[in-house]
């Protein structure tokens, strides 16, 4: 196992270096002066050149990355051009906020899509199956930006039962965690499905079956537990579509989270800011695929052995 | 005909409304979706207006018509370029396999890392948004789910007798790839192609929603969602339509790939 895990680290090492790397050359993708863009062409010529020397972008490119490189190892990115506060600082003041919408979004989706999947398996090919398989293929067609604002429109305008924005208790966290959640739900029940269809046709379910167990724990005992492997995985590699999902949920709902954090961030053109949630967005979500890996194997021994 | 076929050819069917929609655009629509008519604004569902009026007066069926052209263009374009990198960059790295294989898979893999939209919205960030940039944007990452599927063909296309015939009486590298393995890979590079239409409509309009994609001038189904955000109690249509148009088509897109997964899925038949 420490073996597995040290192979899958090691493999992780050049994946980060590159992210680094990508995210360091970003704001040297500007068109022009990125100077220029962020403090527009009537700043000072003063002003300008006391941000270049900030920033360390009048000194040659092979020592900014060095430099940039250095800074990272003690998790200084530099500071926002408005706040003047660390991004580090900025970026971990707004992470709890969207890993609890995150971590709410993957629970509802677990909720929904499991219980369902193993409901349509069981009955394949009925009316409830059929019903529950058109219903997972539109959740899946349907975006977010969209859903957001009906989910307003009719819980929180019409209804009145929910609040439209921003953090609170467990009733602000309803409707964004299920406008986040839906198409992962969509994609669980699917997977779920095909899954214990799969597991339904072994040897041992059939075994199962014909000692006289009942169906309860034959589907419940014996297949969902063998079902369920590729959901760690799938679950893990969705995380990453969440984690960038939040930026249109966080919008929609006015969530103070990364998403909205990184929103404004664009539109001021805040460029150390926009490198920093790049960064540490992308750092997650290799971070999370990791231990997906790791879980996976801890999970199943023929993965670790292979 | 079977359950699953029947889903596809409603996949297939929706596919084509909206392709001849958005083809004959200046036909169906109504209006001129980017005529302001300011004594018109926030107007109801009506004979006049199917779908409503958005705060600048225009027609939204108008706009959700002309809005195909874009979603359908800006998809197909990504698709293409992705489709065709991908299969270049898959075939070079499954036929010669070794070390050239090792490295571009690799990088492959640290592109794979990134999440794509995330990446998408950085890059539009920084080159500033317009169709082109948006275009780029989600090729970046598009291309390298083709590569790898293609690379995972070759290996088991590759050992099967017929290439390895080809090989031995002499035919050179391009003529196996292109004659005896290429032809392969149509079904699956197919699926994914349309689950890859299916996600890029949605990233396309979901930059857009952010305002970081189609200029707000375009009649483009995201930039109507963004607008219609701000009436959304007075002026509910603004937003229903456009949506209703987005997932119709990723459904039919998500219909046809499901049903030729299954219909080329030998297990299953």
């Amino acid at each position: 196992m420490i073996d597995f895990i040290v192979r899958r680290l090691l493999l992780t090492l050049p994946v980060v270096f590159g992210v680094v790397t990508l995210t360091f050359l970003l704001i040297h993708l500007v068109p022009g002066d990125p100077i220029d863009i962020m403090l527009g062409e009537q700043a000072s010529v003063q002003d300008k050149d006391s941000l270049r020397a900030d920033l360390g972008l009048d000194r040659p490119l092979g020592e900014q990355y060095a430099v940039y490189l250095k800074n990272l190892t003690r998790l200084d990115l530099g500071r926002s051009l408005l706040s003047k506060r660390p991004v580090t600082e900025e970026f971990f003041n707004r992470f709890p906020a969207t890993a609890e919408l995150t971590f709410a979004a993957i629970l509802i989706s677990l909720v929904i899509g499991i219980p369902l999947g193993v409901f349509a398996a069981i009955r394949q090919y009925s009316w409830a199956d059929n019903l529950i398989s058109v219903g997972g293929l539109l959740g899946m067609s349907m975006p977010g930006f969209w859903l957001g604002p009906m989910l307003i429109l009719i819980f929180a305008v019409h209804l009145n039962w929910l609040p439209v924005s921003e953090r609170g208790g467990i009733e602000h966290l309803i409707l964004p965690a299920f406008s986040l959640g839906l198409a992962l739900s969509a994609i669980l029940m699917r997977m779920t499905r095909a899954s214990m269809l799969e597991v339904k046709k072994e040897d041992y379910i059939r075994t199962a079956q014909s000692k006289g167990l009942s169906p309860r724990v034959v589907y419940f005992k014996h297949a969902l537990r063998n079902a369920l492997m590729p959901i760690i995985t799938i679950v893990g590699l969705q995380f990453g579509a969440l984690l960038t999902g939040t930026i249109i949920t966080e919008t929609i709902f006015d969530w103070p989270g990364i998403g909205t954090l990184f929103y404004s961030a664009i539109q001021q053109r805040n460029y150390p800011l926009v490198q920093g949630c790049v960064l540490f967005i992308s750092l997650t979500y290799v971070f999370v695929n990791l231990l997906t890996d790791i879980a996976y194997a801890v999970a199943n021994p023929k993965v670790r052995l292979s | 005909m079977t359950k699953k076929n029947l889903l596809m050819y409603i996949g297939i069917g929706i596919i084509l409304v909206m392709f001849f929609t958005a083809i004959f655009a200046p036909i169906l629509a109504p209006y001129n979706p980017r005529e302001i008519s300011l004594p018109d604004r926030f107007m109801s569902p009506s004979s006049a207006h199917w779908f409503g009026s958005d705060n600048d007066g225009s027609d939204v069926l108008s706009k959700v018509i002309y809005g195909a052209r874009i979603s359908i263009s800006v998809a197909f374009t990504v698709v293409t370029i992705s489709l065709f990198i991908g299969l270049t960059v898959g075939s070079i790295a499954g036929y010669f396999g070794g070390t050239l294989d090792q490295t571009i898979m690799r990088f492959i893999d640290m592109l794979y890392a990134f999440p794509g939209f995330l990446l998408a919205i950085a890059l539009v960030a920084v080159l500033g948004p317009s169709i082109q940039n948006l275009i780029f944007a989600m090729c970046v990452t598009g291309w390298t789910g083709y590569a790898r599927l293609v690379r995972g063909e070759f290996l088991h296309l590759k050992t099967r007798e017929y290439v390895q015939s080809a090989i031995s009486l002499g035919a050179n590298p391009l003529r196996v790839i292109m004659v005896h393995i290429w032809p392969n890979l149509t079904g699956p590079l197919v699926v994914q192609a349309s689950f890859g239409m299916a996600a890029t409509i949605i990233s396309e309009s979901s930059l857009s929603f952010l305002g970081l994609g189609t200029p707000p001038t375009e009649p483009s189904w995201g930039g109507l969602l963004n607008a219609g955000r701000k009436f959304l109690v007075e002026a509910p249509f603004i937003s229903i339509f456009p949506g209703l148009a987005i997932i119709l088509l990723v459904l039919g897109f998500n219909l046809f790939g499901d049903g030729l997964r299954d219909r080329l899925d030998p297990k299953k038949n």
